[in-house]
């Protein structure tokens, strides 16, 4: 009796591993079908626009000769002077909170809760604050610089974050060493801290980066246009970005527009992957030098 | 016989906490000098007094005073820096830096910029021939540490310190996380380590603090109990709980 009852529950128990097992497994693949279905539907409409003449040229009314080359370059200036603005303040800033600041200050406190807290504000907000400060107070005007800055404070938290992270993961056995031999803090920081944290800190750093990468919003505040026919060539010129460009091009009602709006976002997706992989391989080649 | 390090009055505390409490010790040059005792006494907080690693701590203070050479360690002016260059300290778990071999050897001096470069190599090779790791490790010094044994990384961190040239060396519990062979290895280096540098280890081992040290320390509750020649504390301690300590009656 009590050994049936035994084995009826042992097989009630198989039961449901397996069904959760399915029903999990169902769940994934259907979030990966979705983005299957949409991936595919962008390459279906945009892969027959996409060649260099499109990467080239630049925008126009008529589809057929329309481009992207001034909103690529707007995106890879804004997106590289922001990496040079965010990554030293953010970096430097996780060094101090961690290797520098007395954990016990409540001015330490009071920064570490919010930062934390500072990344989950929506990305909208500091496009207010950019054009205020930036914009205006600063009378930067609405300009790549003003841009950047403005996605800077947008993804510092995310890399003070990150860096803190991985500066905490360095085995503190290592730092003792370091500091019993007499080695000053700094030197301590460069030599071992810092060589040994680099693989998160720049994982972290570029996929925050690859995020600024994407947004729009806080960029319409600080006086992204959405559609210009020169080239951006210093940080005080204006600009537009892929993501602008491309929902300019979505909003117009001609098909021909969908399509060159699909080559756009083909091409953001490369962008994308590039500095996703960077990311892993940077990640892989530090890593390798460190074992 | 010698004063190296002069110990008086010292009084530790993490925060409110007290770990150390009155102690007196002194430390005799080309000696080496072992402190036992059970384990949350005090011991690795007293060496960590001698080369103020403590500083590295937030709210850690010590009072009284300990004397090296007749230069006051725990004046809040002294130069650290300066201070670990002249006392070297060995960790429990072997820590080697992410580093080739020859990187680990050259991390200090490299670092602390008194060294030419021309000497480095000789440098490298005299560390690790003192550390008796040389003939083990003289092909192959620019692999990663990490490719060493337990006990060979033990013995270049020891390299390691020594290439900064040390007079003293703090070890705490050194050889505790490796296996008897090693051991063996580092007790033997240790006799010959004494001719040149004062030693100060720490250790569990009733048995390695007879073999190898001059003079003994046994620590309880952060008091210094006893103090002595090793000959002395082991065979005729004056204190009961020394006595219990030493054959294992509590600990
Ligand atoms: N960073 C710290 N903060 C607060 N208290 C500490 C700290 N480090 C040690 N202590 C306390 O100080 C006392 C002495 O610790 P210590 O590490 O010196 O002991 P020990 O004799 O080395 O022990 P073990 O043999 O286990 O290594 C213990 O009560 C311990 O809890
Ligand atoms: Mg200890």
């Amino acid at each position: 009796m009590g050994k049936t009852s035994k084995r009826r529950r042992l097989a009630q128990r198989l039961f449901l591993n397996k069904f959760f097992e399915y029903l999990f497994l169902a769940a994934i693949l259907l979030s990966i079908s979705v983005l299957l279905i949409l991936v595919g539907d962008v390459l279906r409409k945009g892969l027959g626009s996409l060649d260099w003449s499109f990467i080239t040229s630049m925008p126009s009314s008529r589809p057929e000769r329309a481009g992207i080359l001034p909103a690529l370059l707007g995106t890879l200036w804004v997106i590289g002077l922001t990496a040079l603005i965010s990554i030293p303040v953010g970096v430097g800033t996780a060094i101090y909170l961690e290797e520098y600041a007395n954990k016990r200050s409540w001015f330490f406190r009071i920064m570490n809760i919010n930062i934390g807290n500072l990344a989950g504000v929506p990305s909208i907000v500091y496009g207010i604050l950019g054009l205020t400060v930036f914009v205006q107070l600063l009378k930067i005007g609405p300009t790549i610089l003003a841009g950047a800055l403005t996605l800077s404070l947008l993804i510092l938290p995310v890399i003070i974050v990150s860096s803190v992270e991985a500066i905490k993961a360095v085995p503190s056995s290592v730092k003792e060493g370091s500091y019993a031999l007499g080695v000053s803090r700094w030197r301590t920081i460069t030599g071992v801290i810092l060589p040994m944290a680099l693989p998160g800190i720049l994982t972290g750093s570029i996929l925050a980066l690859s995020r600024a990468m994407g947004e729009a919003a806080p960029l319409i505040m600080v006086g992204a246009v959405g559609f210009v026919t020169f080239l951006p060539d210093g940080i005080l010129d204006r600009y537009t970005l892929l993501p602008m460009l491309i929902y300019n091009w979505t909003s117009r009602p001609q098909d021909a527009f969908a399509q060159i709006a699909a080559a756009g976002i083909i091409v953001m997706m490369i962008l994308l992957l590039i500095t996703n992989i960077t990311a892993i391989l940077l990640r892989r080649k530090t890593q390798n030098r460190v074992e | 016989m010698t004063n190296k390090i002069k110990v008086e009055h010292l009084d530790f505390y993490y925060g409110n906490f007290q770990a150390l409490k009155d102690i007196n010790m002194d430390i005799h040059q080309n000696k080496i000098t072992a402190l036992i005792g059970p384990s949350g006494c005090g011991k690795s907080t007293f060496i960590k007094t001698m080369n103020r690693m403590f500083d590295l701590i937030d709210g850690t203070k010590a009072t009284g005073s300990i004397s090296f050479d007749g230069t006051e360690l725990l004046d809040k002016n002294l130069d650290v820096v300066q201070l670990r260059k002249r006392i070297g300290m060995v960790f429990q778990k072997p820590n080697p830096f992410p580093k080739s071999i020859e990187e680990n050897v050259l991390y200090g001096v490299k670092r602390h910029g008194d060294v030419p470069k021309s000497e480095w190599d000789e440098l490298v090779k005299t560390s690790l021939k003192k550390a008796s790791l040389w003939t083990e490790v003289e092909h192959k010094l620019n692999q990663s540490a990490f490719s060493l044994s337990g006990g060979q990384q033990q013995r270049l961190c020891i390299a390691r310190a020594l290439a900064t040239k040390p007079e003293v060396l703090l070890m705490d519990e050194p050889t505790s996380a490796l296996d008897p062979i090693a051991t063996a290895k580092i007790e033997e280096l240790l006799e010959e380590l004494k001719k040149e540098y004062t030693v100060i280890i720490v250790t569990h081992s009733m048995q390695q603090a007879a073999r190898i040290s001059d003079y003994t320390g046994f620590f309880l509750n952060g008091e210094l109990i006893e103090f002595g020649l090793t000959k002395t504390v082991f065979s005729n301690p004056t204190d009961k709980r020394t006595e219990d300590y030493i054959t294992g009656r509590f600990g």
